[in-house]
């Protein structure tokens, strides 16, 4: 059981065609929706039966986020598709803009009349030109299928749809600071309360979903709810895209569904480079906590068994690294990239990726000292919790994790002045 | 008065480059207009060697009624918004996590050796300048680079030379 959510089309010759989508059955769903004037009620039931959980790193569940928009209530609402994919480690929605366009498209048309909207706009991260490019031809081509625009289908719903492009903020992949930025200013988060819901895009009710969570939905109102759930396990409905890298022989992006063990995995992506043998694995894009490579062939891909060995499934990017790592640079790394991206709003966050950064640099750079470890503990718990947006505690995590799993490979490069005897 | 302000928004900028900023515009609500500041700064950038000047900037603030601060912030708080001359390719190399642990270090200092730039930089001939990129969203083909909207993965020193003398 692959591919058959998201990359369903992926066997096919220039998949990303419309005539393509549609011979697979794309827009049938929506043509079907539309002239029998479905429920929006039973749509979103539809999406909280599957199991859907936000695939954007949070997890929450989409129908449940759905519901929270009063349909009823007058003026315009949002639907607003995060690609901005920033997190490093992760790269598949790219593939679905590329791949797939439609079924996102669908799916954002979908998800419009579910929660009476009529306006959608994607926001793409400004490095994508390509698949930027690629999802504007889609849109066009769907336009003239009468799939956007006025009275679709001769239904009486409107619904138009348009990208936006970024240009270079991890940030903005932050729900509310995506928002600032198509409002066409600086891509700082906003304090929530208000959530998207009751005051977001323009000020209107907004539902922001990931990319690989709208173009699900039409594949879960084609195939029912239930469907879609049983491909996964409890609490993790449906496949997931897993976009795996690091030191292996065949990285890329795999559907499989939830509650894969994470050896099926990493065989999928050709094992280990080289024979060398895993150390190390960051299981949900680069601000999940690190697991030891040995814990990590004993879990399966899913919400709650990466949650109980202390991580977190995330946006679903696997970094697999081997024994030749010295976990000290992954992390300065790692540190140095919240820092460059800390927006700079909130103190804790500001100053507290700068500490954090500069001391992992100056253990790296054989400099620490013997208090560092406890300052790095210290520093990492005042962010946690204390900002106005989740990279905070994205810089925090990390630090965590590494201190928690390898703590002696730090003391020892504070020490010795160097890395542990046959790493890195 | 609004034909004035009018007329010298069409002195702005040329047709091409005003029709473009035109459809960023229309992409949005009318009462909305500054959404498209991002869309017209890059057509502007795009289309001035790869980086904006400030009359560059007042003259988009123009176009789109806005004042001129707010489009300096964005202008600012953007890393792909380029505000000195770059090269006319311009290297853009990940060295975060996955490319890291697949070696852009040596596609970097490949890179530099070659061009005699490092980071930040542009070759004397204005050629070439290099950056360094945080993760791009391409990590299954580490290590990798963008030039101009262009990715190139998958890269080894022998393979950056190929491209590097493939461009004009
Ligand atoms: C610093 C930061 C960066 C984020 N980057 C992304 C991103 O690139 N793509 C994404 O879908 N969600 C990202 N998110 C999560 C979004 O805020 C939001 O939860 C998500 O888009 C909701 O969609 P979902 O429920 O379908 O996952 C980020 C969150 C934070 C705090
Ligand atoms: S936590 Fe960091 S990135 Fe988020 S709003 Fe505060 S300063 Fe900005
Ligand atoms: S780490 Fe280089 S593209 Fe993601």
């Amino acid at each position: 059981m692959a591919n058959e959510v998201c990359l369903r089309t992926l066997d096919l010759e220039r998949p990303w065609l419309l005539e393509q989508y549609q011979s697979r059955g794309g827009y049938a769903m929506l043509k079907k929706i539309l002239t029998e004037k479905m429920a929006p009620e039973a749509i979103i039931e539809e999406v909280k039966k599957s199991g859907l959980r936000g695939r954007g790193g949070a997890g929450f569940p989409t129908g449940l986020k759905w519901s929270f928009i009063s349909r009823n209530a007058p003026g315009q609402k949002y639907v607003v598709c995060n690609s901005d994919e920033g997190e490093p480690g992760t790269f598949k929605d790219r593939d679905i803009l590329r791949y797939n366009p439609h079924q996102l498209i669908e799916g954002m048309i979908i998800a419009g009349y579910a929660i009476g909207a009529t306006r959608g706009y994607n926001y793409i991260r400004g490095e994508f030109w390509e698949p930027y490019e690629r999802f504007e031809q889609a849109l066009e081509d769907a336009r003239n299928a009468g799939f956007l625009g006025e009275n679709l289908l001769g239904s009486g719903f409107d619904f138009e749809l348009h990208a936006h492009l970024g240009a270079g903020a991890y940030i903005c992949g932050e729900e509310t600071a995506l928002l600032e930025s198509i409002e066409g200013k600086k891509g700082q988060p906003r304090y929530k309360p208000p959530f998207p819901a009751h005051f977001g895009l323009y000020g209107r009710p907004t539902i922001i979903n990931n990319t690989e969570s709208l173009a699900s939905i039409p594949m879960i109102m084609e195939k029912g709810g239930e469907w879609f759930a049983d491909i996964g396990v409890k609490n993790s409905g449906g496949s997931k895209l897993f976009s795996i890298s690091g030191n292996i022989n065949n990285p890329g992006v795999f559907e499989i569904p939830m509650g894969t063990p994470f050896s099926e995995l990493l065989a999928m992506a050709g094992g280990m480079k080289e024979g060398h043998k895993i150390k190390a694995v960051i299981p949900g894009g680069s601000s999940a906590p690190v697991i030891p490579g040995e814990q990590m062939m004993e879990l399966n891909m899913d919400y709650d068994s990466i949650a109980g060995a202390g991580s977190m499934l995330g946006s679903g990017a696997v970094i697999v690294l081997d024994e030749s790592n010295c976990m000290v640079k992954i992390l300065e790394r790692m540190s140095y990239f919240y820092h460059e991206e800390s927006c700079g709003q909130c103190t804790p966050c500001r100053e507290g990726t700068g500490w954090l950064y500069r001391v992992v640099h100056r253990i790296e750079t054989g400099q620490g000292r013997q208090e560092d470890l406890d300052l790095l503990d210290d520093v990492a718990s005042k962010i946690s919790g204390k900002t106005i947006c989740a990279l905070g505690d994205a810089a925090a995590m990390p630090v965590q994790g590494m201190l928690r799993h390898y703590r002696d490979e730090f003391q020892y490069h504070i020490d010795h002045k160097r890395c542990m005897t046959g790493v890195g | 008065m609004t034909t004035t302000i009018e007329k010298d928004k069409t002195e702005l900028f040329t047709a091409e480059i005003r029709a473009e900023i035109d459809r960023w515009i229309a992409k949005y609500p009318t009462e909305w207009k500054q959404s498209a500041v991002m869309g017209a700064l890059m057509v502007v950038q795009d289309n001035n060697d790869g980086w904006l000047s400030t009359q560059l900037m007042d003259q988009v603030a123009a176009y789109l009624d806005m004042p001129s601060i707010a489009v300096y912030e964005v202008a600012t708080f953007y890393s792909m918004y380029e505000l000195k001359p770059v090269g006319k390719h311009k290297i853009c190399v990940c060295t975060n996590v996955s490319c890291m642990t697949n070696k852009s270090d040596v596609i970097v200092e490949h890179i530099e050796k070659k061009l005699g730039i490092g980071f930040g930089q542009v070759t004397e001939d204005g050629r070439f300048s290099l950056k360094e990129v945080e993760c791009l969203g391409a990590c299954g083909g580490a290590p990798m680079m963008q030039i101009g909207k262009q990715y190139y993965e998958n890269l080894t020193p022998e393979i950056v030379d190929a491209i590097l003398e493939g461009l004009e």
